[in-house]
């Protein structure tokens, strides 16, 4: 029995590593990024500007990363959003079998493009597509990132969205159709509302990944950190950021500190998105 | 309600139990419950569903220690010892408890590895050996005939009659003394049934059985001695002949009627 | 029931789907068609020249592939054990609700800050430098998750019939786990895990900061050697390369390579599914 209580122990232990690495995780960039927040002082966190390096005097003010993120991100759901819940009613309700069996694992594989691919091939083909498509001096903008991170954000979103659609219980289908609705009519009228807890946390948790998202941001946005709202100009986000200056900084400066902080501002936006979500999905009895 | 009168003077209860009660969480399943159980005899548990009879089987090898939130009251004495006790060992307790579920549930593994599970976890790895246990096991479950040719094919190819069988081979291959049977045949065609009836018929001599059934023929064919269960508590206890033609209690009776027609 | 109204509606739903899966294949056929005909036995056996300007990417196939390695080796074991613990042991307590809410929000930790996190833990904290040890760890964290998931999926889909049986047979619980539970659900465990790793192997972020070496034409010799990876190396010839251009070839060579592994390991997967499926029914 000693062998018994050992594994437990271990099996214990083990899951309790997950607990411990969240914490940590927390910890290490708080610990790291606040002496950033206590020197400079509040003022430096709402500054508009963000000059790290600067003979005459360096300004960490991330608010115009975070609108660069925020614009990007914003962009992004705007075409995810009816992409992907149109996509998931596809394959829920209109597909045949075969093509059920053939689009979900294309979305899959969709899903397993690595993000430097995405960005390589947003480098080559559709920055220069939307630069001579509206006459920019540079194809480098918000936009483009915007179109990568919808397709980043479109697996995850079309994946949990017909999860919940297939959630919703046959009887209210059959209810609707014996009351002489039109399949269309129970799609929209029926099945889109009672699925619509699972699709907002559908959504909600491809906001997150697309916030977190790095790569493909940092390879075809222009990483200019101007405030801007134009979908046209370049933009810098908050991940491109640390991707783009960690390498440079020197250990424990204070732009070092300001990146960990860009880090933590970032972590503390995913957890609300993801525990929100998961709060909705718990809620409506959407959770598996 | 029980006297002990009710058996012959040589009888020795093998299972004893006083004052059980058991509760899922915070819901009573099983209320005072005071019995005696004859070795070497079949006892049926019959009952509505819902009655508690399978979770009071499943107090005899502890099986409900697996559920979580669930919780027991009172003494259950098996062979004289008292089973629930700090010092009580589940692991020993399950090999001389045997049991037989509701749904035939062999491993998917061949034929001779679901028989000689039970030997190797407990010890035995001689090849030699479990191939006896093993013929041994499958002979008694009146199975061997049939499989014998086809040891190491997977047991999920067996038919629902034979898997039940095999499970009941696979039991016995433990050594056990008492085995429990939680509605055996209720899955199984009328065929398999009387097979598996017959079976039970065999190895009534050498074994302490006690079956849960809802098929109030069967518990009148097979069985010694009938208890009736109803909404978790022993309502009336006595040898099978007399529940069938004089029962006791009104609620017996009801049942009984009810179910015959 | 279907007025031609509809009808139009839902070539329209059909016209969003496929112009999705449209995109997905244009992006697809673009890294391939640019890609093989510069795809050649040198380009992946032999070292890269000129700060990458030729030759071949071998030290970054070896490090992608090192880097798989550690990550499974660490992050399998762990993944694995937490799972047995919420599927096998686990009771309905605030003990169990916390590590399902940490699993939850180490799912959403966005790369970049795990490559932070690794920076600041492994490589000053403990020490260990920009290495592939660093590296490793770092990757094993961000995959934890989606193993733990999918591990537990294929434990639980395990039915309970086999546990009861090995339980009242008198196999204790551990011994119950090994040899009836985890057997069974092995197949299901491997193929989520390696769907999992799969996309590790893609991920530029968190070995940005803990592993990727910039031009380092040769293999590394321990665990705590810098290693130049297949999703950086893209990176760099893409982007901070100073004759970019000229190096085009290369640059979608490289895509195609870095493609066809994380593709790859996804089909091993479902090819490993598809085999155990046929061995254990039920």
């Amino acid at each position: 029995m000693w062998k018994d209580k050992a594994m437990r122990l271990l099996m214990v232990s083990a899951a309790s590593t997950s607990v411990f690495l969240v914490v940590l995780i927390f910890f290490f960039l708080a610990k790291e990024s606040a002496p950033f927040v206590l020197k400079p002082g509040l003022s430096a966190l709402f500054d508009t500007q963000w000059i790290p390096v600067s003979f005459v005097r360096e300004r960490y003010g991330i608010l115009p990363l975070v609108t660069g993120s925020a614009l990007v991100t914003g962009l992004s759901m705007l075409f995810t959003i009816p992409l992907s819940v149109l996509g998931a009613i596809y394959i829920a309700e209109i597909a045949s079998p075969v093509e059920r069996e053939f689009l979900k694992p294309f979305i899959e594989l969709l899903a397993s493009i690595p993000s430097v691919v995405l960005g390589f091939f947003g480098l080559m083909v559709l920055a220069p597509l939307i630069k001579s498509l509206f006459g920019l001096g540079t194809g480098l903008t918000a936009l483009t990132g915007a179109f990568l991170l919808t397709l980043m954000a479109i697996p995850t979103v079309i994946t949990l969205s017909e999860d919940a659609i297939m959630s919703v219980p046959r009887a209210y289908k059959d209810a609707s159709q014996a009351l002489g609705a039109s399949d269309l009519q129970t799609i929209f009228q029926v099945i889109i509302p009672a699925a619509l807890p699972g699709i907002i946390a559908a959504i909600m948790l491809g906001t997150g990944r697309v916030i977190g998202e790095t790569m493909a941001v940092l390879m075809v946005t222009g990483n200019s950190a101007l405030m801007t709202w134009s979908p046209l100009a370049p933009v810098r986000t908050m991940t491109a950021t640390i991707a783009a200056e960690m390498g440079e900084v020197s250990f424990g400066s204070i732009h070092y500190q300001s990146l960990f902080w860009i880090g933590l501002v970032l972590l503390a936006v995913t957890f609300v998105l993801n525990i929100i979500a998961q709060r909705v999905l718990v809620r409506y009895g959407m959770m598996k | 309600m029980v006297e002990t009168s009710l058996f012959p003077a040589d009888t020795d209860h093998v299972i004893t139990t006083r004052q059980v009660n058991f509760f899922y969480g915070e819901t009573q399943a099983l209320f005072d419950i005071t019995m005696d159980i004859p070795g070497r005899r079949v006892t049926a548990f019959i009952g509505p569903s819902g009655c508690g009879k399978s979770t009071f089987l499943r107090i005899f090898n502890r099986m409900n220690d697996t559920i979580t939130g669930t919780r027991m009251e009172g003494e259950v004495r098996i062979n004289g010892e008292d089973i629930y006790h700090n010092s009580s060992n589940v692991v020993n307790l399950r090999r001389k408890v045997g049991m037989v579920f509701q749904k035939s549930n062999p491993f998917p593994k061949s034929i001779f590895d679901n028989v000689a599970y039970g030997p190797r976890i407990h010890g035995t790895h001689d090849r030699q050996q479990l191939a006896e246990i093993v013929e041994q096991s499958l002979i008694r479950s009146a199975l061997w005939d049939e499989v014998k040719d086809r040891l190491e094919t997977n047991a999920l190819g067996l038919s629902g009659g034979q898997q039940q069988r095999l499970c009941i081979a696979r039991a016995l291959a433990v050594g056990p003394d008492i085995l429990l049977m939680d509605e055996p045949a209720s899955a199984l065609d009328p065929k398999s049934t009387i097979r598996i009836e017959d079976l039970i018929g065999e190895l009534r001599n050498d074994y302490t059985i006690v079956i849960v059934t809802h098929n109030m023929q069967q518990a009148a064919r097979i069985s010694d001695y009938t208890a009736f269960f109803y909404e978790g508590s022993l309502v009336e206890f006595n040898a099978t002949k007399k529940i069938f033609t004089k029962p006791r209690e009104k609620q017996t009776e009801d049942y009984i009627t009810g179910r015959f027609g | 029931m279907n007025t031609r109204k509809e009808q139009i509606i839902y070539w329209l739903i059909r016209m969003v789907m496929y112009s999705i899966v449209l995109v997905i294949g244009y992006i697809l056929f673009d890294i391939v068609w640019n890609g093989v005909p510069a795809l050649s036995w040198e380009f992946i056996s032999e070292y890269p020249r000129k700060g990458g300007a030729e030759g071949g990417i071998l030290p970054a196939i070896v490090g992608t592939l090192a880097l798989l390695v550690g990550t499974i080796a660490v992050s399998l074991p762990l993944g694995i054990c937490s799972a047995i613990y919420l599927s096998e042991y686990a009771e309905q307590t605030r003990f169990t609700t916390m590590i399902r809410l940490a699993i939850i929000t180490l799912a959403g930790v966005p790369s970049i800050v795990y490559g932070l996190f690794g920076l600041g833990l492994f490589v000053l904290l403990l020490n260990f430098g920009t290495s592939i040890l660093a590296g490793c760890l770092t990757l094993a964290c961000m995959v934890l998750p989606t193993i733990i998931v999918s591990s537990e999926e294929a434990l639980r889909a395990v039915p309970r019939g086999y546990r009861d049986a090995s339980l009242a047979l008198g196999a204790t619980k551990w011994e119950t786990i090994r040899t009836n539970v985890l057997p069974y659900s092995l197949s299901g465990i491997i193929t989520g895990s390696i769907l999992g790793i799969g996309r590790a192997a893609g991920e530029t972020a968190p070995i940005l900061l803990t592993v990727a070496a910039f031009y380092l034409p040769r293999l590394p010799n321990s665990i705590f050697d810098q290693v130049m990876a297949l999703p950086y190396h893209l990176y760099i010839l893409a982007t901070q390369h100073p004759e970019a251009d000229k190096v085009l070839p290369l640059q979608y060579a490289t895509a195609l390579v870095l493609l066809l592994l994380v593709l790859g390991l996804s089909l091993g997967a479902i090819f490993i599914r598809i085999h155990f499926r046929k061995k254990y029914r039920w």
